[in-house]
Order: C-alpha cells, then structure tokens, then sequence
C-alpha cells in the first residue's frame, strides 16, 4: 500500500513524515484509512436525487431567463420605483456568503488557529461558486446584458459599480487559487490512489506538475501565505463596495456610514451559517465523523455567536439611531419595517437570523452538530430575506410622493419568473459545490496526514 | 465606397445625397452608402440637383437613394451641449391646477408611454397644518447630478449647457441611476417601447430628442435641447395654459414662458424661488416659486387627478 500510494517520497516531506510512523497506537486512523475515507466517492441514490433537484431548478431558472431576454424586464415585477428587486438582493447575498472564504482560510490562518484546516475547502469552494453566481446575477439583472463589455470600453473609475467589477474579479481569482493550490498535493494522492477515478485525466491536467518536491511545498506554502493576507483586504473590499452601491446615494435607509461594517459583519455571518450546514451535510453524507467532529461544531459555534454578536451590534447601531430621531424621509421607511408591511418579514429576520442563534449557539449542547445545522439554515434563510429587506423597503419610500404612475408600481412582489431564476442561482451555487466534493476531496488530505502526524509527534 | 469603380457622375450623384443631411453623419452608417451601387442600372429618368459649386446638374433618378433620417448632431456634439448656454426653469406652483397638459404634450412628443411620465405632477403637502399644492416634476438637471456619478459606462452625462441627457445606445439598463436619483424622476423601459412607431424604432437614436426609446435602457425628462436649437421653448412649456413652466438662459439671466419674458434673477427675488431639496447638494437647475395667491384652488386640480 505504502508504495503504490507514495511518489517520490524521498523529496516529499510532508509524505515522509506521514507515512513514516504507520503503526498508531490504538483507535487512531492510519494513513491509508485517511487517505480512504477522504477520496471522493460516487454519489449514492440520495446524491443522485439531490442533483437532479437542483439541475430541474437551474432548468427552470434558465427557462425563465430565456423568457426575460425575449420579453425583457416587463417578465419580472420590478418597476420603476421598485427598480432593484431579488436578483440584486440575491446579489448581496451571494457576495456575503462568498466572504466565508477569507474568514476561515485567511483570517483563521493568518492568526495561527489550526482546528480549521478540514474547514478550509468547503469554505473556500462555497466562495468561488458563490462569488461566480454573484457575477452571473448581476448580468441577470441588466436590462442590456449583452452590452456588458460596455463597462470595459467606457467604463468609469467614479462609478462604484466599477469599483465592484474590479475587486469581485480579483476576490475571484483570489480564491480561486487558494482553492487551486492546496488541492496539488492531493491531486498527486488521487492520482496515486488505487481506486479507479474517471477523472484522472482532469488531476492529470490540473495537478500533474506536481512532484511533491521540498521546493514546491516551500513555494507552495509561501504562495497561499501571500495570498491569505492578500485576499483579507479584497474581502473587505469587495462587501464594503457592495454595501457601497447602497450607501452612496441619497436614499432612506441606505444613507448611512454604518453599511461597510454592517455588510461585512452579516456577511461572515451568513457565511459561518453556511459553512456550519455544509459541515453538517458532508459529515452525515460522506462519512466524515472523523474529521469534522463535535469539536469542530462547538469551535465553529463559537465563531459564529461572535460574529452574530457583532451583527446584532451594527444592526443597532443601523436602526436604533435613525429611530430615536425619526427624520420624516426616514420614518416611513422605518415604520414598513418595524410595524408595516415589512414587519414580520424584518422581526423573523432578527429574530430567526440572530437572536435565536445567538441563544442557541452559547449552550455547549447548541454547539452539537444537529443544532449547528439547523442554527445554520435559520441563518443562512434569514440573512437572504434580510438582504430582500435592504433592498426593497427603501425603493418603495422615495423623497417624493409614489403618484402618476399605475397602481401596480407602488408594491413589489417578486414574479414567478424571478423566483425561477433566483432559486435556480442559488441551485446552480449548490450544484457546483456538489460536483466539486464529486471530484475533488471536500477534507483537504495532505493537511490531514500532516497535522494527524504533527498529533502523534506532541504525544 | 470604392470610388475606383464608380463612375464620376454616380460619385456626386452619391455625394449630393449625402449631402443633403451632411451635417449629420455622425453614426455607424456612412450617408455616402445611400448612394450608387454597383451593379445599379440607370433608369432613365433625370432629377435636376444643385451641386457644391452652384451648377445645375442632371442625375439618373436611380442613383438617388433615401437617406435615413439622421441626428440633427453628432453623438460627441450631443456630448457636448450648445456653446454659451446655461439652461434653467422655473415652475410657478401658484399657477398649476393639475391640468397635465405639460406631460400629455411631453408624452406625445417623446412617444412616451403614460405608465412612464417623464414629467409628473405631484400633490404635495408638508405638514399637517400646511395647504397642500400641485408640483409638477421634471428631471432637475442638476449641476452635481448623482446619476451621472454613478453610471458605470457614461451613458448618462453633463454638458457643458448644463442639461444631462441619455445615451440610449450605450446604457447597459443596471438602473444604478435611478437609485441614485433622489427626485426619482427616472423611468425604464421594461419592455419594447409600444409607443414607438416602426419607422422611428429604425432610426439612429439621438440623445438631443432622446429618440427611439429602447427597450431594456433608462429613459428621462431631456430639457427638450433640440428644440432650443431651433430657438423654440420645451414641450411642457408650450403646452400649458396657464403658464406654470419657465425656460431660458442663466448667462442670458431671462427666461419665458412664451407669452411673459422675466429677467431670471428678479423673479427668483421677487418671489422667493427655491430648489427642490437642495440640502442634498445636487444643485438643480430647475427653481420653483412657492404657490402663494394661487391662481386655482388645489380640489380643482383633484378632478384629473387618477393617483
């Protein structure tokens, strides 16, 4: 087994020290039992079931595109004072939850905390597609989508719309490769493996330069170095300039020089939400409970009271201070959502999304696995409907009076068809994450092998 | 055109074609294009022309191609603005009764649907014990206009005559602009403009007349630019009654409402003309004076009025 599964072992350190001690004390895992668990695996009857759920919703969503290229946005029920609607919340969303990536790659490693590292690429998958989806609905939402290549030919440094192209694309391509770069090694081990694996040529193509060589591991770990303290500043950047589309103009509501923190914060907390239901999820289904233990939800639920913590902070601060004053633009705006006909939608927002985790997650019995998931979802559902209730409320209260215009302008409902294609980015943001734990080991395994041996070396 | 291949006679025949609407030949299609093909047959008939020089010339009937109608100016000219010019308007309030003549005038001309006014006519009252009042509502202009700011690709600009128009070939439809318009003033054209006729729908759009209205772009109050080219006042102005609307020149410090010249300056003295929330810092060029010995009672207006 040894020798079939290690390349070039004299030059790879990381393998020579894992597989130097293959006799464990008892009730530790061997190698080979960790590099078998850890490869992916053919999906199940659930898995198939999963994925064809979520191609018939892409399906529809793409059915439903085709409908608004043909007749344009008349499909959908924006209007012209509720001119933003779910895709551009769905768009916040989607840059929110993509933020989880630097919070536990980066910012985790960067302040040296190791109980992460099975964490780190399902986070970081989690904000490549998302942050791919963030992009496409942006183009969704375009009344000229086939203009887009306007903004390179014309654009304009002033407009933070350009500002939001430019670091979404770097956020990107940032995490692409820290996506990129830890799965080498561990496309030499699937490559290795003896398990027939239909996507060999794929590692072969993405991971075949990899020989494991002491100067690749140093290049490698100085590279995803640079760029964990690179993607820090871009993550804020990218949610603070979202934020920024709002908090730039005029309106009640999105006024404020609270939005840059406020956005973040809500941002790595939906995306602590997410990560702990993917947890969840890869534990149960991939036969994880090894890697992705109780102690990794009590750590992760933690990290996510703090963060929800911190959100409640900026919520306050968002609301509490307008309030007191009531200033007559801002008063109707306030009482739609305190009291009016976004009430219940904004309180099962704070109180789903934060409060009640928040109660949850600070008993140790919270932190168990099955609470984390559902605390997760709670989260992660009431985080989408508060970014609807950024967006939408302070579209419907303008400066002047909503007059002259039909009746139907004054309300927004989302039509079927923006369901449809919201629902199915949000489908196609799943799917790929699906397909990539298909493909590729969603528990990175060399930093396993390392760290299970660092484990063994300290007893 | 290849010029080697065409005869001299077909080359002018082309040139005078085009002529006729050089001062517009700012778009993608050439106006010398409309001219003799090769492979065009001569058809016998004879049309009379005055060339450059003043010579009557002869030309067969078959060269002679319509050109379409083309922007009175250039796309970079429409850019630009009028040289020396700084528009305002000033909206008396005392003097509307909510008749909307000023928005069917506006709608007709633009080819605007009425679910999208450009102009609106609110009812407007402050507080409780206020007198409420009709407050007609164009784009304001303003001379620090946050569409502009805003708009990544430069589809929306200031000109130098200070009016801020559309440029409906180059709006990507990101609606960025009207969140950031904080007169909401600005409307999309969710769907193909039904108002349009075919024939206009062909045309190159032109930012001045802000014509033909596309589909999936922003569209807006324009301060009617053409026709201050051809010295005439906005559609809105002409059309009311009662003459609630105002247009000039500040450099000129006059503005009309075809019937009574003001000197600009005095009439925002005398009757204390304000801007529509200029604490926001937009600096709008349009000015309103405060509906004092109103002309009409406010219920008159409640009559058209649909919500």
């Amino acid at each position: 087994m040894e020798n079939s599964v290690t390349l070039n072992n004299e030059k790879n350190p990381g393998f020579n020290s894992a597989f130097a001690s293959t006799k464990r004390k008892k009730g530790a895992l061997t190698d080979e039992e960790i590099i078998k668990d850890l490869l992916p695996r053919k999906f199940g009857k659930q898995g198939i079931v999963w994925i064809s759920i979520l191609v018939l919703f892409c399906l529809v969503g793409a059915f439903a595109y085709f409908r608004q290229l043909k007749y344009g946005l008349i499909v959908t029920n924006m209007r012209d004072y509720a001119s933003w609607g779910i895709y551009i919340s769905n768009f916040v969303f989607f840059v929110a939850i993509s933020l989880v990536g630097s919070l536990i790659t980066a910012v985790l490693r960067l302040t040296g905390v190791h109980w992460s590292t099975p964490l780190t690429r399902i986070a970081e998958i989690i904000a490549v597609s998302a942050i791919t989806f963030a992009a496409l609905i942006i183009i969704v939402d375009m009344g000229r989508p086939e203009r887009f290549y306007n903004l390179f030919l014309y654009g304009r440094l002033q407009s933070p719309i350009i500002w939001d192209v430019t670091v979404i694309t770097t956020y990107f391509f940032i995490s692409l490769l820290l996506l990129y770069i830890p799965l080498l090694p561990d496309m030499q081990i699937l490559l290795a493996s003896k398990e027939k694996s239909p996507f060999t040529k794929l590692y072969k193509f993405l991971g075949s330069f990899w020989k494991g060589t002491h100067m690749q591991f140093r290049i490698s770990k100085k590279a995803i170095n640079i760029l964990c303290i690179a993607i820090v500043p871009v993550a804020f950047s990218i949610h603070t300039v979202t934020s920024w589309l709002f908090a730039t103009t005029y309106r009640p509501g999105w006024d404020s020089t609270n939005f840059g923190p406020y956005f973040i914060s809500g941002a790595f907390l939906v995306g602590a939400g997410a990560v702990s239901v993917a947890m969840y999820i890869f534990r149960k289904y991939y036969n994880l409970k090894n890697y992705i233990t109780y102690e990794h939800f009590d750590k992760m639920g933690k990290v996510t009271v703090m963060l929800a913590l911190l959100y409640m902070y900026f919520n306050v601060n968002e609301f509490l201070v307008p309030a007191f004053k009531m200033k007559k633009p801002e008063q109707g705006f306030l009482d739609s959502l305190f009291v009016g006909d976004f009430a219940p939608l904004f309180w099962a927002a704070i109180l789903g999304g934060m409060i009640i985790p928040i109660i949850v997650l600070i008993f140790k019995k919270g932190r168990h696995p099955f609470p984390m998931f559902i605390v997760g979802i709670m989260i992660v559902v009431g985080a989408w409907f508060k970014r609807y209730l950024i967006v939408t409320p302070t579209l419907l209260h303008p400066f002047l009076p909503m007059h002259n215009v039909p009746a139907s302008y004054k309300h927004y409902f989302p039509s079927w068809e923006e369901w449809a294609i919201a629902m199915g980015s949000l489908a196609g943001a799943l799917l790929v994450v699906t397909i990539f734990a298909r493909i590729f080991p969603i528990i990175p395994i060399q930093e396993t092998l390392i760290e299970q041996h660092e484990k063994e070396h300290h007893k | 055109m290849d010029i080697n291949n065409t005869s001299r006679k077909e080359f002018l025949a082309s040139l005078l074609t085009g002529g006729l609407v050089m001062a517009g030949c700012s778009t993608k299609q050439s106006p010398f294009e409309a001219g003799a093909e090769e492979g065009t047959k001569p058809s016998g008939e004879k049309v009379k022309l005055l060339s450059v020089d003043g010579d009557v010339i002869e030309v067969d009937k078959a060269f002679l191609k319509p050109v379409p109608q083309l922007p009175a100016v250039t796309n970079s000219e429409a850019r630009k603005g009028i040289p020396g010019k700084k528009f305002v308007m000033v909206i008396d309030l005392s003097r509307c009764k909510n008749l909307r003549k000023c928005q069917a005038a506006c709608n007709h001309m633009h080819h605007v649907h009425s679910d999208l006014n450009w102009l609106k006519v609110y009812p407007m009252n402050e507080g409780e014990h206020t007198a409420p009042y009709w407050q007609p509502t164009t784009c304001m202009h303003c001379d620090e206009p946050p569409c502009v700011k805003v708009c990544p690709v430069d589809a929306t600009f200031k000109r130098q005559d200070g009016i801020v128009l559309i440029d409906s070939d180059r709006c990507i439809g990101c609606r960025f602009c009207m969140a950031a318009c904080p007169y909401s003033i600005r409307v999309f054209n969710w769907e193909k403009p039904d108002t349009v006729s075919e024939a206009l729908c062909g045309q190159p759009y032109d930012p001045e007349t802000s014509l033909p209205q596309k589909k999936g772009t922003v569209g807006k109050c324009d301060f009617c630019p053409d026709m201050a080219r051809k010295g005439e006042l906005p559609h809105c102005v002409t059309a009311c009654p009662n003459g609630t609307f105002f247009y000039g020149d500040l450099n000129e410090d006059s503005v009309t409402n075809g019937a009574e010249t003001f000197r600009f300056s005095d009439l925002i003295k005398d009757k204390a003309g304000y801007q529509l929330m200029d604490d926001l810092g937009t600096k709008p060029s349009v000015y309103y004076l405060p509906p004092a010995a109103r002309n009409f009672p406010f219920e008159k207006g409640l009559e058209i009025d649909k919500g």
